[in-house]
């Protein structure tokens, strides 16, 4: 009967079909992973430029290079394209080519959707640039966009806003397929305490960007029709409260916050055992931990505005809520060291990238903690320490985490092996650079160096001239990394199935490159 | 460290001026001093916190190598460890709530204050109002200033006092005396800031906020907006002259004066 048919035509292994045409159509996690990573990489060096001019701008008082309205327009879109468009879909990319290969599914749950959650983005990033050429410009309120100060914005005010919510669409979208690919299609045997500490890492993200990002189409919605149909929400002259506002976007922020480094404590979490050739320690406390990180990231979002006026009892909850946030993450952090401790550890770029990430995330965590303490952050608030902070959460912390996947499994995903030479070169570069950037950034915000000024008084400009300096040097090693990949592609040598000598999961099972096709069918895990 | 300079210098021209400041200012207040020692001992319970496990990770990078041909032990959990790095990260983090909500506590104090001065935001501007002694004046940047920070000005900002960080009219306090701050702003969200009088707070339109100062040492205190309002966000300075109580009242003597004969 038909089953037959059904049969035949499982069994004609299709591979991609040729052309512009494959990119545009492809409903294949591998195809829609690898258009993903590409995406982020160019945006990547799209926000990276724009960090370039602030940095060039800053690189000595006074200013030489452009107008105060456009420096505000780099900060905002800097952190819009960084955010949306580099980290997450960076993310979401190694979520689309690992997941069913580390789970022993075939493909995503929903392909078709998966393919839409992709080819949203270069539209939205299209509008969203587009409006630096608007003759208002872009963007220049911050990418809080707190109100009033960005209804004063121009014509790019309602695009930023589309495109923020076409980032929403594809993050909920990307979310939903990965909930339903974990918790449908994992090979049998596979319970969910057996899962790849980055699967789980990524389905505890997954719900995150379900809960929160609704929260931020609500709260630009709102902010659109303010400027554009007179309601008020955030208007104070019309009973409406601009502070309400802030409460809105950091309980979509402080969530997003962990969205954007939770993967990447499954990404290290991969990595360290690996190359230490020992099992992560702690595997179950891991899984507790990142779960209570993400249960206490909806109930510390005003810590990113202790400077608002909050009544006294506000103020203390938000603060020890905080504070409980190093508990979590600290036994993360020590799980990882006792992983390496008594290993057999061997430090190729993966785990160099890795071994960094731990460290220099610490110290942002470090950070993070002194800016817990309301007194004290009533100085470092909308500083440059709080600049640093971030950066070092973010850049050494996810960018690295990134690298480090990317290093890890591109031998796998293309069947050839990068030059390793050339890989550690690119992790000392960045390495050295991105402490020369972003380490003096914590002098000139504890001196008193506001953020998110163009200019500023002689006494920030040492450290601001070691900044910019750093920041060229880091942005420049990046190219080398841009190399590396290209090499890398247009090697013949094939890498082996199993690259990394301790590494461990399904995976590894599958040739390298896999077949365009993987795990049809499923595995048996033990 | 000399020869590091004379490298520097070479490097950077401006570091012939460099103060090189790397930390939080103590300041000259109550609020501005208890920030600081929390900030401090914070600081250095990271540091400790840092070397243990910094150390213990590079011992690990140093000896448990596969070319120095150590085998990887076998342990993957131990529930007691778990507990320990649990139990005792939360009882320093109780050590730092305590002094940490003692200060709050003592700086969102702002009963008995015996003078009270409004500052209210503008794009890109202070208006100050005291509401006791009936003194008001806006207050922006410094002429010499405004002149030096525009886009190809031609003047090396080096050169100028106080770049950036000089007013018109700068504000006059009194030394020794609790001045309760209210803030508010006209426009969009600014924030009050002078980080040797301790904390900023922000100045929102449709709010009115509340610091306290009680500045003990007589000075020029300098300090900006710190919250982003808009294209000259960073033109928007904040001078502080703290004097003692009998040259305040004379100053708010001379500024009504002022304003009498300003208005006949």
């Amino acid at each position: 009967m038909s089953t037959d048919i059904e049969k035949l035509h499982d069994d004609h292994d299709h591979g991609p079909s040729s052309g512009i045409m494959r990119w545009i159509t492809t409903t294949n996690h591998k195809d829609i992973g690898t258009m993903y990573l590409w995406f982020s990489l160019i945006m990547f060096f799209i926000g990276g430029l724009m960090a370039l001019v602030i940095r060039a701008e800053l690189f000595q008082p006074g200013l030489q290079l452009v107008v105060p309205g456009f420096f505000n327009q780099m900060t905002t879109m800097h952190a819009l394209v960084m955010i949306f468009g580099a980290v997450m879909p960076a993310f979401v990319g190694l979520a689309n080519w690992q997941l069913p290969i580390m789970i022993g599914a075939p493909d995503m749950a929903l392909p078709r959707l998966n393919n839409w959650s992709f080819w949203i983005l270069p539209f939205a990033f299209t509008m969203m640039l587009s409006t630096l050429f608007m003759e208002s410009g872009g963007p220049a309120a911050g990418w809080t966009l707190y109100p009033p100060l960005s209804l004063q914005g121009g014509d790019s005010f309602p695009f930023t806003i589309l495109a923020i919510h076409m980032l929403g669409v594809s993050s909920i979208l990307g979310a939903i397929n990965v909930i339903a690919t974990i918790l449908n299609m994992r090979a049998p045997g596979m319970t969910l305490m057996k899962m790849p500490i980055f699967v789980w890492t990524w389905l505890i993200t997954a719900f995150l960007l379900i809960a929160s990002m609704p929260v931020l189409a609500g709260a630009v919605t709102m902010l659109l029709t303010d400027k554009f149909f007179g309601t008020m929400f955030f208007t104070a002259s019309g009973g409406g409260d601009p502070v309400m506002f802030q409460h809105i976007f950091w309980f979509f922020g402080h969530p997003e916050v962990y969205i954007l480094i939770l993967p990447a404590f499954g990404i290290v979490s991969t990595i360290i055992p690996a190359f230490s050739r020992k099992r992560l320690f702690g595997y179950d406390s891991m899984v507790y931990a990142t779960a209570s990180i993400a249960l206490l990231s909806f109930i510390v979002w005003a810590h990113h505005m202790f400077t608002v006026g909050m009544p006294l009892a506000g103020e203390i909850f938000f603060m020890f809520t905080t504070m409980l946030i190093a508990i979590p993450t600290g036994v993360k952090v020590f799980n990882w060291v006792a992983t390496m401790w008594r290993g057999s550890m061997t430090f190729e770029t993966p785990m160099l990238f890795a071994i960094a990430f731990i460290v220099l995330f610490t110290i942002g965590g470090f950070s993070g903690l002194m800016l817990a303490m309301v007194p004290a952050d009533f100085q470092y608030h909308d500083t440059y320490f709080v600049v640093a902070h971030f950066h070092y959460v973010l850049v050494p912390g996810a960018v690295f985490a990134i690298m480090a996947a990317v290093y890890y499994w591109l031998p796998k995903w293309t069947g050839k092996m990068y030059n390793e030479g050339l890989g550690k070169l690119h992790f000392w570069l960045t390495t050295i650079f991105v402490n020369l950037t972003f380490f003096p950034m914590h002098f000139v915000g504890l001196a008193g160096m506001p953020r998110r000024i163009p200019d500023y008084a002689v006494q920030f400009a040492d450290f601001n001239a070691i900044a910019s300096v750093g920041a060229f040097g880091f942005g420049l090693s990046q190219l080398l990394f841009v190399y590396i990949l290209f090499n890398t592609l247009k090697k013949d040598v094939t890498a082996e199935d199993k690259v990394w000598e301790g590494a461990e999961g399904l995976e590894w099972t599958l040739s390298s490159p896999p077949p365009y096709h993987s795990f049809e069918k499923a595995p048996t895990v033990d | 460290m000399r020869i590091s300079n004379i490298l520097l210098m070479v490097i950077f021209p401006t570091a012939a001026l460099a103060e090189w400041e790397t930390n939080m200012p103590r300041g000259v207040t109550p609020t501005s001093e208890v920030a600081y020692d929390l900030h401090m001992l914070i600081f250095y319970i990271t540091v400790v916190i840092g070397i243990v496990v910094f150390g213990a990770m590079l011992y690990s990078i140093l000896y448990h190598r596969k070319s120095l041909g150590h085998k990887p032990a076998k342990f993957h959990e131990s529930t007691k460890v778990e507990i320990i790095w649990t139990v005792i990260p939360f009882i320093i983090l109780v050590g730092m709530a305590v002094p940490a909500t003692k200060a709050l506590i003592m700086m969102e104090d702002t009963r008995d204050s015996e003078i009270t001065l409004k500052v209210t935001g503008y794009q890109w501007m202070w208006q100050y109002e005291y509401l006791e002694d009936n003194v008001t004046f806006f207050s922006k940047i410094s002429d010499e200033s405004n002149a030096a920070r525009r886009l190809g000005s031609g003047v090396d900002v080096t050169t100028v006092d106080n770049y950036l960080r000089d007013v018109d009219h700068a504000i006059v306090l009194p030394t020794n005396t609790k001045v309760r701050i209210l803030l508010t702003a006209n426009d969009v969200i600014h924030a009050w800031w002078v980080p040797e009088l301790g904390g900023k707070k922000d100045a929102i339109p449709g709010y009115v906020n509340e610091i306290w100062v009680d500045i003990k040492e007589p000075g020029t205190y300098r300090g900006q907006c710190a919250e982003l309002c808009g294209k000259d966000h960073g033109f928007m300075p904040i001078v502080v002259h703290a004097v003692s109580k009998p040259e305040y009242y004379k100053w708010v003597g001379i500024q009504k004066t002022n304003r009498v004969a300003k208005n006949k």
